[in-house]
């Protein structure tokens, strides 16, 4: 399958159409799709033709999971907005197993969207929705409603309703700079939070999805900076001497686990408390000791070490006394652990036949699943839903991102017009 | 409408738009628009804020880091290193000596070690390996005829490569400690 959902805007048309604003510079594909996806119909909602096409929205996000194989517009038989409209035989013709249709009406400052799925075999009703949108908030709502019809279909709730944030670099090696970009999970809406000649890195999202840390060299030194998305006030939570890098919020979005540097330049793994900013040291190893991120119950840290040579996947407790217990056997390098939602599995960057690549790990017995196929895969995190892990990759020497799913391989990838995207992180749910 | 008739328009657009004037390319610069409507904050990173669809802003940020003091910026040496290792190859040593001795002849002179890798692994792993290559080169230093105050370090890691390439070429060129002059 090689599906194009083209979510990006060509300058040109958005020139004719006087639009100046939120031009999209993504662009999503997908590269390897699933081998039965669902087929499935969205006809356009009645009471379109606002600023956003609702149906269209939820037609991207089902294709773009790789998980259904929508019918294209021209070839629906029909476009009912009631169930009583439906044409049954036409649409067992076209042999769609599932057809979503809805009405949006105005209500107040907002719209209401009305949304029926069918089963077109049984002719039952499978899902009934209204879901409540603002003037401004209409894409959101259609994400919501692809998540809603999404866990109706495949068990678990969509990750549509989401955003990713992403660090964007352009420009030549001599004058290069970075941007700290946030969009919706279809590349749609990219905003620019932070500006820099010097490097960004490492955004990690507050479990409330209200902050974003980061890393920045602005000054040339590092600092891990806390920053409001709605307002864009920022906080350096941490600028001490040498290196403040690698931020990941606790659960409790109380604490951040750090990686720190020694007037040695040694780096080891911190939690800073962002309320007291009392810093409790974790690891103490002449070893690089880096990239932590929390286990599900807040009590310990997986983290990248190369005490052992290599670097490899360590736990630690957060008790006085504990010492680290290492994770990862297979392969020589294993690094950068991300969390599943569920906190079972870990996702990784894994050393594989000469290449790096993202590999999940199951924590209870340290298995290693190789998931990707590139030669520079790197900064794994997983949707929300636990669903699809995301990274950064290198095609034809550009940056761009990719997600694949931890189970049916589903590849899609997420291009910038120009330059390099890296970094990326998803946030919790919307 | 279908993908097929959304490319087609915007097709016939772009050429329509082409003939009228239009770059035949169409470059999208990001945040093009905002860079001309941010104000200066004098803060040393634009940020902005980020409330989602209508609000594009950014407040850009001044580098209040552009001024450089005196000498700063000028390059001494780079010293290059295997993959994944922070030792100092016999071959550097002439470059190390004399830098420890013109740091001995004059105290005033103070060397900023920026440690680089390459691009493979993790970003934050480079940035601790990128440290320990400076502190490498700064332990040498410190052998040779330099004293603490004369010497920090710093580690991009990854983020800043000398050469663009995705190859063993340009990956020999970006594992390297620049040694650069920041007081003289």
């Amino acid at each position: 399958m090689n599906k194009r959902v083209q979510t990006v805007l060509l300058a040109c048309v958005l020139c004719v159409a006087g639009i100046a604003a939120a031009q999209a510079q993504l662009t999503v594909d997908i590269t390897k799709g699933n081998s039965s996806p669902i087929p499935i119909a969205i006809v356009p909602f009645s009471g379109e033709g606002l600023a956003v096409d609702v149906a269209q929205v939820v037609e991207g996000d089902l294709a773009r999971s790789g998980r259904f194989a929508p019918l294209a517009r021209a070839a629906q038989p029909q476009q009912p907005t009631q169930a009583s409209q439906i044409d049954w035989p036409q649409w067992k013709l076209v042999k769609t197993d599932y057809l979503a249709i809805g009405r949006i009406r105005a209500d107040g400052a907002g719209y209401v969207i009305e949304v029926e799925l069918h089963n077109v075999l049984s002719g039952e009703r499978v899902l009934g929705v209204s879901v409540n949108a603002t003037g401004s908030g209409l894409r959101l709502s259609a994400h919501r409603i692809a998540d809603l019809l999404y866990e109706k279909l495949i068990g678990v709730p969509g990750a549509f309703a989401t955003r990713i944030a992403y660090v964007a670099v352009e420009g030549p090696v001599a004058a290069r700079h970075w941007r700290l970009v946030v969009a919706d999970s279809d590349g749609e809406n990219p905003v620019t939070i932070v500006d820099s000649k010097q490097p960004l890195m490492s955004p990690s999202w507050s479990p409330d999805g209200t902050q974003l840390a980061y890393v920045s060299f602005e000054g040339r030194v590092s600092s891990v900076f806390v920053q409001s998305i709605q307002t864009g006030v920022r906080d350096r939570v941490s600028g001490r001497a040498g290196i403040n890098g690698a931020p990941a919020w606790a659960p409790d979005g109380r604490r951040m686990a750090l990686a720190l540097s020694q007037p040695d330049g040694n780096v080891d793994v911190f939690v800073l408390d962002l309320e007291t900013k009392a810093l409790l040291r974790v690891t103490d190893d002449p070893a690089i000791d880096t990239e932590p991120c929390f286990s599900a119950d807040g009590q310990s840290l997986y983290f990248t070490s190369d005490r052992a040579g290599r670097p490899q996947i360590y736990q630690i407790r957060l008790a006085p006394g504990e010492r680290a217990k290492r994770l990862t056997f297979e392969g020589s390098y294993n690094a950068r652990p991300r969390l599943s939602p569920d906190g079972k599995m870990l996702a990784v960057v894994t050393q594989d036949q000469g290449a790096y690549r993202i590999a999940r790990v199951d924590i209870a017995t340290g298995q290693s699943l190789v998931l990707t196929t590139g030669r520079l895969d790197e900064s794994p995190t997983f949707a929300p839903n636990g669903q699809t892990v995301i990274y950064s990759a290198r095609e034809r020497g550009r940056g761009v991102l990719a997600t694949v799913a931890i189970d049916s391989g589903v590849v899609t990838r997420i291009t910038l017009a120009s330059g390099d995207i890296r970094d990326p992180a998803w946030s919790p749910r919307l | 409408m279908n993908r097929l008739n959304v490319c087609t328009l915007a097709a016939l657009v772009a050429v329509s738009f082409t003939l009228a004037g239009c770059p035949k390319k169409p470059t999208v610069k990001p945040n093009a628009t905002d860079a001309q409507t941010v104000a200066q904050t004098g803060d040393s990173a634009n940020t902005g804020r980020g409330s989602g669809a209508d609000s594009n802003a950014v407040r850009p940020l001044t580098d209040t880091h552009g001024a450089l003091p005196a000498g700063e910026g000028e390059l001494g040496a780079t010293i290059r290193f295997e993959y994944d290792s922070a030792e100092i190859k016999a071959e550097y040593q002439p470059i190390i000596s004399s830098e420890g001795k013109q740091l001995a002849a004059n105290r005033h002179l103070q060397l900023r070690l920026e440690g680089n890798t390459d691009e493979r692994g993790s970003a934050e792993y480079n940035i601790a390996l990128g440290e320990r290559r400076a502190q490498a080169v700064k332990k040498a230093l410190l052998l040779v005829g330099a004293i603490d105050s004369q010497l920090t370090t710093l580690s991009y890691g990854e983020e800043r490569p000398l050469a663009d390439g995705h190859d063993e070429a340009a990956w020999t060129q970006n594992r390297r400690v620049e040694i650069v002059v920041t007081a003289r």
